[in-house]
């Protein structure tokens, strides 16, 4: 017992979020719901400052609790990415918090589905990949159920629980399978069991592994299993749907790929086909739906799929660039999409909810900070040099190359031009056609700002990737 | 340092027009590119004293653990065609004073970062760092078109642009392989020497399938049938100034691509399948002119007959003899020189009479003989007429192609006669004849406009009397590269 408390201290990262969140809980009882906004920015800021003196200049693993976690370099860069981006979320939501009711409880929600993105990156035995996706899913169901007297959103919050449960099913199947060939939980032995069994693995470890492919795909929306995102996504408020497009997408990967780099490396071959087929799939399906979207929230939610479909190249294409490459994406992807949602969350709130991409029309002459910082995030996303979206494909693309995937990598290079299609019919919508309306678009300064300092890092990201690939 | 200079001036300049005030913005932007010729000039004078002068090299860590660099350097090609770029962009500017744009900050920011990225692609002496100067030029000038163009333009400057980013994503995918097949002590590369070295070392097969995925991205931005299909609409839908940029420089982006990144990394696949690209190029000549001839439209006239004119310098570098590749340089030149002359021509014909409809024009000389005059001359050097930049261009192709195959240049030769058809025929329906009501009080060239063509029609005699500092630019470069295909193909 004391050990464990001993070490409960030594975890720093998990212990400042655990605490946020009792504490989020406690504002409502003990009345400083206006200190909490400030305090969770600090919370999280000290994390990424705990992250950054755990940061050794070799990679060491280091276990906690009875080696359940490893806080290892990948584990570390994940955090960062993660806390990073809710920071930014946080700043972009605070209307969210101030507005509606039940504060408290949505900054809990979301402190704890942190802990779960935190316990998801970090994992060393897959008790502790169910137990981080659990604890992330939990709050999300809930908060994307969260404007209550919406239909919309208590139907995708039914839909996205019942999925995700289906998903959690499958997952746990497939870790007892595993278990029960390989006689454990932890990931480095299953890794040394493949190593040991020169190839002859029983079809049960096939099929395990199969139903944990399956169960995480359902998590990072990879084709076939991505039908709940679009509905979910557009049903959720805009601040959950772009939580749920970044943060916990980031910590889906993350999960994913630790999965199948870590135990799975040596087994790969037994389902590369399968992926194969998911990660083109992802990439068509995801591409050449969003062709066809006439809402903006909708359409990002199948440009996110897409994206998915990418990142699940590198899990395919495994390799020590692979992680980098995830990790670099991870970071690219998410801060083009907030900047996006954010815009998006404007123009929505300034015309009573309508995101349709009509209501993007002339917003270069109402407000040329939204449009500008819109095309750069859309550039970003459509994957156009020298921001980051374009180093991000270009990682992936090497790694698969080097793999010898050239037919894939025809596959995203089409996803990518069909991507420019729908990413430009909105910076045409912006650039090109006269206003619907005349209705001011209120922007306050600190979203200004907000919006200023993404766009930049988007910039800053691209110029220098190697800040972020030199990491891992 | 001077090549620094050469890509961060632009950038620099665009950034510095946010200062500006009003209707100074066009001053400002005309002096600022005014400057960038002036270096230019320093550049050249500095490769004529020593060529390998450290002022024309610039190196940065980028990536280092990648391989990727900021690798910049000028060597003859590469100071013959920023040349290029330095010289055009003054007179676009120059070009668009008589006009007033809708914020005319941004569009002279545009064409000042489009700069920039032209003169990036024509001195990066790294792959990755030529593909993005090369996507960022793609950039500028798709928000000129959209911003600035005619009727329609939203789907046409969208079909452009996604045109051209496919090819460019496969020539990405090409250099990518290419760049996993290098080795040198430190990792991959993408330094040009070490993808040549790693290029020259690949199969037959892997060369061929290079060979074809960086001709696609450079077939399309020239463009070459069958890859053509975005350009016509583009050139007559785009903003005057865009057209310029447009067919003037951003072009020769792909004639250049060939000289620099496929001749040299795959000369067995140049060898070997040339014959495909020689064959495109041609059928580009062929068809650009007998189009050229059935127009109606004068500026689409002009984008037709830039088919043509870039198919025959395809043909020529592809050839890889020193005259043909000599001759497609100089003609990047010259072509760049007429086709944006012959652009303010009928951009001048188009803001007088608000059409640019060969058949409802006509006697423009007898209301305008200065104005005629002038135009000639640049039709003259478009045609190629001996002691024009065009015959000497046009002539070293030729003869190069000759080299290449006998019938390929018969063919291809046939340009120099049917330009001289749609050319001749179209300024005499314009200029001679009849007035018409368009025509009637057609006003006589300004002083400003003068300003503008008296100089092209100089360079235009100028360099077709005296072309040997442009041929004393391409030779070294050009020779060595001849003379290394050659060694390799004995072997």
């Amino acid at each position: 017992m004391r050990e464990l408390i001993h070490q409960a201290f030594q975890l720093k990262e998990l212990l400042i979020l655990i605490g946020l969140g009792v504490l989020a809980l406690l504002a409502e009882i003990f009345n400083f719901k206006k200190l909490l906004f400030p305090l969770v920015l600090t919370g999280l800021a000290a994390v990424i400052a705990v992250c950054v003196i755990d940061w050794t200049p070799q990679d060491t693993n280091r276990y906690f609790y009875t080696q359940m976690l490893n806080v290892n370099h990948y584990a570390l860069g994940f955090t960062i990415v993660i806390m990073l981006v809710s920071i930014f979320w946080f700043l972009m939501s605070e209307k969210y918090f101030t507005d509606e009711t039940n504060i408290t409880d949505h900054f809990a929600l979301i402190l704890f589905a942190l802990v779960g993105a935190f316990l998801m990156v970090s994992y060393s035995n897959m008790t502790m990949l169910f137990l981080g996706i659990e604890t992330l899913s939990i709050p999300l169901y809930v908060l994307v159920g969260s404007k209550k007297n919406d239909l919309a959103s208590n139907e995708s919050a039914f839909k996205y629980f019942l999925m995700g449960s289906f998903a959690s099913g499958f997952l746990l199947f497939g870790i007892a399978l595993i278990y029960g060939v390989t006689g454990s939980f932890d990931l480095s032995q299953i890794a040394a069991f493949v190593a040991k069994s020169n190839g002859s693995l029983p079809p049960l470890f096939f099929v395990g592994g199969l139903l944990m492919l399956v169960g995480m795909s359902f998590k990072v929306s990879a084709a076939p299993f991505h039908f709940w995102a679009p509905d979910v996504y557009q049903g959720a408020p805009t601040v959950i749907t772009a939580f749920m497009a970044t943060v916990v997408k980031t910590a889906a990967f993350g999960a994913f790929f630790r999965l199948f780099w870590v135990a799975f490396n040596g087994a790969a071959a037994e389902w590369s086909h399968i992926m194969w087929v998911m990660a083109a799939a992802t990439l068509l399906i995801g591409n050449i739906t969003a062709v066809f979207q006439q809402h903006v929230k909708r359409l990002l939610a199948y440009s996110s799929i897409a994206h998915a479909g990418f990142m699940f190249m590198a899990i395919l294409a495994m390799s020590k660039t692979a992680a980098s490459a995830v990790l670099y994406y991870s970071v690219a992807y998410s801060l083009s999409s907030l900047c996006a949602f954010l815009v998006l969350y404007m123009v929505m709130q300034s015309r009573a909810g309508d995101d349709s991409i009509d209501s993007f029309n002339g917003l270069v002459k109402k407000k040329p900070l939204l449009a500008g910082s819109m095309t750069i995030a859309l550039l970003s996303l459509s994957g156009i040099p020298p921001l980051a979206g374009f180093f991000a494909k270009y990682f992936i693309f090497v790694t698969a190359l080097s793999q010898g995937f050239y037919w894939l990598v025809g596959i995203a290079i089409l996803g990518s031009l069909i991507g420019v299609y729908y990413y430009f019919k909105i910076i045409i919508a912006m650039f090109f056609k006269a206003p619907q309306d005349e209705s001011p678009i209120n922007v306050p300064a600190d979203q200004r700002a907000l919006l200023v300092v993404l766009s930049l890092l988007i910039l800053i990201l691209g110029i220098l990737p190697e800040m972020v690939i030199r990491l891992l | 340092m001077i090549v620094g200079f050469l890509i961060f001036w632009p950038l620099l300049a665009a950034f510095l027009l946010l200062l500006v005030k009003g209707e100074q913005v066009k001053k400002a932007a005309f002096a600022f590119s005014l400057l960038e010729l002036l270096v230019t000039g320093m550049a050249w004078y500095h490769y004529h004293q020593n060529p390998a002068t450290d002022l024309l090299k610039m190196y940065g860590a980028w990536m280092p653990s990648l391989g990727i660099n900021f690798d910049v350097a000028m060597d003859g090609i590469g100071v013959l065609l920023v040349f290029l770029t330095t010289l055009l962009v003054p007179f676009i500017i120059l070009s668009s004073f008589g006009k007033s744009y809708k914020t005319p900050r941004a569009f002279y920011m545009l064409i000042l970062l489009m700069q920039m990225a032209l003169v990036g692609v024509f001195v990066a002496m790294d792959g990755f760092l030529f593909y993005i100067f090369w996507e960022l030029a793609l950039i500028p000038i798709y928000f000129i078109c959209l911003l600035w163009g005619g009727e329609g333009r939203a789907r046409i400057t969208f079909k452009f642009f996604i045109y051209t980013l496919f090819g460019s994503l496969f020539m990405l995918a090409a250099l990518i392989y290419l760049y996993l097949h290098t080795s040198t002590p430190t990792g991959h590369s993408f330094h040009i020497d070490a993808l040549t070295a790693a290029g020259s070392g690949m199969s037959a097969q892997a060369q061929a399938v290079f060979f074809f995925c960086m001709f696609l991205a450079f077939a399309i931005k020239m463009p070459i049938f069958p890859f053509h299909t975005w350009q016509p609409d583009t050139y007559v839908n785009a903003p005057a100034q865009g057209t310029m940029l447009l067919s003037g420089i951003m072009l020769k982006m792909g004639t250049f691509g060939l000289i620099r990144w496929i001749l040299p990394i795959v000369p067995q696949a140049v060898h070997d399948w040339g014959f495909v690209a020689v064959s495109l190029s041609v059928i580009s000549i062929l068809y650009g002119s007998v189009l050229a001839i059935t127009q109606k439209d004068f500026k689409r006239l002009i984008a037709y007959s830039s088919i043509a004119h870039v198919g025959l310098i395809a043909a020529g570098i592809i050839a890889f003899n020193v005259q043909g590749i000599e001759g497609g340089l100089v003609q990047m030149i010259s072509h760049g020189i007429n086709v944006v002359g012959l652009f303010i021509i009928c951009d001048m014909i188009t803001s007088r009479t608000g059409t640019s409809d060969i058949s409802s024009l006509g006697g423009i000389r007898q209301v305008a003989p200065g104005f005629a005059l002038i135009a000639l001359l640049i039709v003259l050097g478009s045609v190629a007429l001996p002691l024009t930049n065009g015959f000497v261009g046009e002539f070293l192709l030729i003869n190069g192609l000759f080299q290449y195959k006998a019938a390929a240049a018969a063919l291809g030769g046939l340009t120099i006669i049917l330009g001289a058809v749609y050319m001749l025929r179209s300024y005499q329906k314009i200029m001679l004849g009849e007035k018409s009501a368009l025509t009637l009080n057609f006003p006589e060239i300004t002083f400003q406009e003068k300003m503008v063509l008296i100089p092209l029609v100089i360079l235009i005699f100028f360099f077709g009397i005296y072309p040997k500092p442009l041929l004393q630019l391409a030779e070294p470069a050009v020779t060595a590269l001849v003379h290394k295909y050659n060694m390799g193909l004995m072997k």
